[in-house]
């Protein structure tokens, strides 16, 4: 076994890998292979699992089942410091590296190079100074703090970092989103570079016209599985990468859609726009009236939001809720009108984990029970378990502490908060994320359920089959703008995804 | 981590079982069971404080043993007079603490207070102003803490610093460096004063834990402290004004200091910028080892209550053996250790 087998094994191979997380199966299956010197790009819609397999890789998850081999041989990567020394280096999305550190000190964190425990940082900056210039960036000084680079030049030094390794794989999550067209061309040259060295590199990224440009093969992930693996990239026809991705394994159950309502608008947003995320952004909805907003992470489709909710303050613009317009950037002005935002992050910005249930759920309302400043914690335990009981909290125990709930439950819970604060607008912002298949019908029918009651809802999710299957109008938004509108019969899941990834057709 | 660690613990008790299932089914039905219990006790606040009632149970019991004069009444009374001033320093700090702040300037603005409230032109208008002044230094200096925190967007860690630094230098320069006899017999009297043969100081920290308790516990205002410390995003989000409530955590304790500077003005018939010098350490030693996190969020004023009386006995413990106040600091800071430890410990037994 120690040495390679007949017909050279690719370098990784994947296969059978399953993640299970509270409430969600991340991977249920997936197969992936990687031969050495190859572009080998990664393709899924948000919540595929792209990001999960990725942590597997770097050894920042450990997969439940399945088997990972390496030149052929089995491995295990219990730690990222194991995937580092086997050769694999990860170059995230979201950039690990630390602001405060000159940028050589950043490209050998964690492999100084020291003698005896001393830096030598005229060595690292030479050495520093070699690898940007290899990826066409030599005016990067190695001195400079990298907090002080812009996010493509911190791109650069995470690319160097990864190079520094001397990595036999690349794993880029997303590395042109931050770079402008003539450092793509630069990035592209150094991926051509470094696979022409027999590294293979696995790019995961949302332009298809890059992959094309490229990539050597295709691997499509679908709702944790493999669904495609090894298509030729450059002669994969888009439409056939766009309904492998898009192709439904998990039947979504949406409740009944009711006659569009008519009325005046509940919520109007006027022009609204926010320096450097999103601009001129309008729309309205009536009471009873679900809009949704697609687009892709990063769109400004959470910021757009968020700024309507107040939370973000809105450079320019204005919001109206019952034709009175809310003070930009004042969250408290936004709830006192009768709206309500079931955050992106429920954990971080939803939830108090430790707290007991009905404390999460009397948030907002909580004045409503007290006298003089004394909470009536009878009164405040009483609605609580009554909006629990409505929503079918499981279990239905209003003390149990939040944390030990499941997503869907806990997001019940957020909605449970809004339901007894009694708004009148509801922004929910990716409601099913991290919940269950199961409890994803029932929110389903939760949010239809408060518009048939009047209350107007703005839907943000990165699940396209969820905004086209609730929302009565779909709001299309790319790059901080919104490109396209229209109800949503008239649209399908490609359309969507095609006006969301290229806009080549509007 | 604790998701993969419990199955396999759950796997070994059963295996383990498994050979002998006659004998062993009252053990193991007993077993996890009082073991979860006992975790479970010991996450709610009032368990953790059983811990530390046990910790004060076990100094008394080696007072009793080492020392004669440990038990008497003048002695508990001392060591409960002794607790008042710190106590009620503790009483703002646990606030700021479980809001997710610090407040490092208690110490010198109680000095401070102390000062203003003793100078000569103050003491001339009589007590009510002298109590009034010492109210509003207190309150002043929260309110430029909670300002500087929530508006400014300073650190807590920085601006409280700042302020006990600043503090300690304005009160030497009203004082120029000399403590200030306290010549008004009322405020003097207060200290001297025993209801029902216990000093009206001991009523003092009595009133203002109750206060404490009842705001931290049963108002709106407690209850966003918790909320605010326990996640501040999600409070904000919740429309929550984080920022007011922040300002007025800070003012909560410069109001306890402004009680304490009275407190510590009679007691020693002085006002002085050398009081509660590392008060503020103390306060919060007291407040950590009383199981309040200082992250936030989570926390019982019980808890900080009991970790001053915890402190305070061992210093009269060591008084009353006459061992040298080093091995008494020593002791201090095993202790801190010790219950942080045993804290971490109880938490990571039930997650």
């Amino acid at each position: 076994m120690a040495s390679p087998e007949r017909g050279a094994p690719p370098l990784l191979q994947m296969h059978g890998i399953v993640k299970q997380f509270p409430g969600v199966r991340a991977l249920d299956g997936v197969d992936l292979d990687v031969a050495a010197g190859e572009v080998h790009c990664l393709l899924g819609q948000n919540g595929a699992g792209k990001s999960t397999l990725i942590k597997v890789l770097a050894g920042a998850h450990r997969p439940d089942a399945g088997e990972i081999r390496w030149d052929g041989r089995p491995v295990t990567f219990g730690s990222p410091h194991a995937a580092d020394v086997t050769g694999i280096a990860t170059i995230y999305q979201e950039l690990d590296l630390v602001p405060g550190l000159s940028v050589a000190e950043n490209v050998f964190l964690g492999h100084e190079r020291a003698r005896l425990g001393f830096t030598r940082p005229r060595e690292l900056d030479d050495e520093t100074r070699a690898l940007l210039r290899r990826l066409g960036h030599p005016e990067i000084p190695p001195g400079r703090e990298l907090g002080r680079l812009s996010a493509a030049g911190q791109q650069v030094v995470s690319m160097a970092r990864a190079l520094s390794r001397d990595a036999r794989l690349i794993v880029m999550d997303e590395p042109s989103a931050v770079l402008d067209p003539e450092e793509v061309d630069n990035l592209f040259r150094v991926v051509r570079e470094l696979t022409a060295e027999g590294v293979a590199v696995v790019y995961i990224s949302h332009r298809l016209e890059e992959i094309r440009r490229i990539g050597d093969r295709v691997t499509v992930l679908k709702d944790g599985r493999t669904v495609a693996r090894g298509l030729p990239a450059p002669s994969t026809p888009t439409a056939e990468v766009i309904r492998l991705m898009t192709g439904r394994t998990i039947e979504y159950v949406f409740p009944p859609r009711p006659a569009v309502p008519t009325g005046d608008p509940v919520l109007e947003v006027d022009g609204l726009g926010r320096r450097g995320e999103f601009a001129d952004v309008s729309f309205s909805v009536r009471p009873g009236e679900v809009v949704g907003l697609a687009g892709l992470v990063g769109s400004g489709r959470s910021e757009i939001l968020e700024t309507v909710y107040g939370a973000r303050k809105a450079t320019s613009g204005s919001v109206w809720v019952q034709g009175r317009a809310l003070r930009a950037g004042s969250v408290r002005a936004a709830v006192r009108a009768g709206m309500g935002l079931a955050p992106e992050e429920r954990k971080s910005q939803g939830l108090l984990l430790a707290e007991p249930v009905y404390r999460n759920v009397s948030l907002p309302s909580l004045s409503r029970f007290a006298r003089a400043g004394f909470v009536r914690g009878g009164a405040e335990l009483a609605a609580a378990a009554a909006v629990i009981a409505q929503l079918d909290v499981r279990p239905a125990d209003p003390t149990r502490p939040v944390r030990t709930l499941s997503g869907g439950n806990q997001q019940k819970v957020v909605l449970a908060r809004w339901l007894l604060e009694e708004c009148r607008v509801l922004l929910l912002d990716e409601p099913t994320r991290g919940v269950d298949v199961g409890a994803r019908s029932e929110i389903y029918g939760l949010i239809r359920r408060l518009s048939g009651q009047g209350v107007a809802v703005v839907l943000v999710s990165s699940e396209m089959p969820e905004v086209l299957g609730l929302a009565d109008r779909v709001l299309v938004v790319r790059e901080g703008r919104v490109v396209y509108q229209a109800p949503a019969e008239e649209l399908d899941e490609e359309r969507v995804l095609d006006l969301v990834m290229e806009g080549s057709r509007v | 981590m604790r998701d993969l660690e419990r199955p396999a613990e759950a796997a070994g008790t059963t295996s383990t079982a498994a050979p002998a299932v006659e004998q062993d089914r009252p053990a193991r039905a007993g077993g996890p069971d009082t073991r979860s219990t006992l975790a479970r006790l010991l996450d709610t606040g009032a368990g953790r404080n059983l811990g530390l009632v046990a910790v004060l149970a076990v100094l008394c019991v080696i007072g009793i043993a080492t020392a004669d004069t440990f038990a008497t009444t003048s002695n508990l009374l001392t060591i409960l007079t002794s607790a008042s001033i710190i106590g009620v320093l503790t009483v703002g700090m646990t606030f700021v603490i479980i809001g997710g702040g610090i407040d490092l300037s208690v110490g010198k603005v109680m000095a401070l207070a102390s000062v203003w409230a003793t100078t000569l032109a103050t003491q001339s208008y009589g007590p009510a102003v002298m109590v009034f002044c010492a109210l509003a230094v207190g309150v002043g200096c929260g309110l430029i803490n909670g300002v500087l925190i929530a508006y400014g967007r300073v650190v807590p860690f920085i601006a409280t610093l700042a302020m006990l630094i600043s503090a300690q230098g304005l009160a030497e320069r009203i004082s120029g460096k000399r403590s200030q006899i306290v010549t008004d017999p009322t405020i003097a009297a207060i200290a001297s004063t025993r209801v029902l043969g216990i000093p009206l100081l001991v009523y003092f920290f009595a009133a203002v834990v109750a206060v404490g308790w009842v705001v931290l516990n049963r108002t709106t205002f407690g209850r966003r402290t918790f909320a605010i410390g326990g996640n501040l995003e999600a409070s904000r989000l919740a429309g929550i004004d984080v920022r007011r409530h922040t300002v007025l955590l800070y003012v909560v304790s410069g109001l306890c200091c402004g009680i304490a500077a009275i407190m510590i003005a009679s007691l020693t018939t002085t006002g002085s910028s050398t009081h509660g010098t590392l008060y503020e350490l103390d306060a919060i030693a007291a407040v950590i080892i009383g199981g309040t996190l200082l992250t936030g969020g989570r926390g019982t004023l019980v808890g900080s209550i009991l970790g001053v009386l915890v402190f305070t006995t061992i210093t009269n413990l060591f008084i009353l053996n006459n061992l040298a106040t080093e091995v008494q600091n020593i002791a201090k800071g095993l202790i801190i250790v010790a219950a942080v430890l045993f804290q971490s410990r109880a938490q990571r037994a039930n997650p």
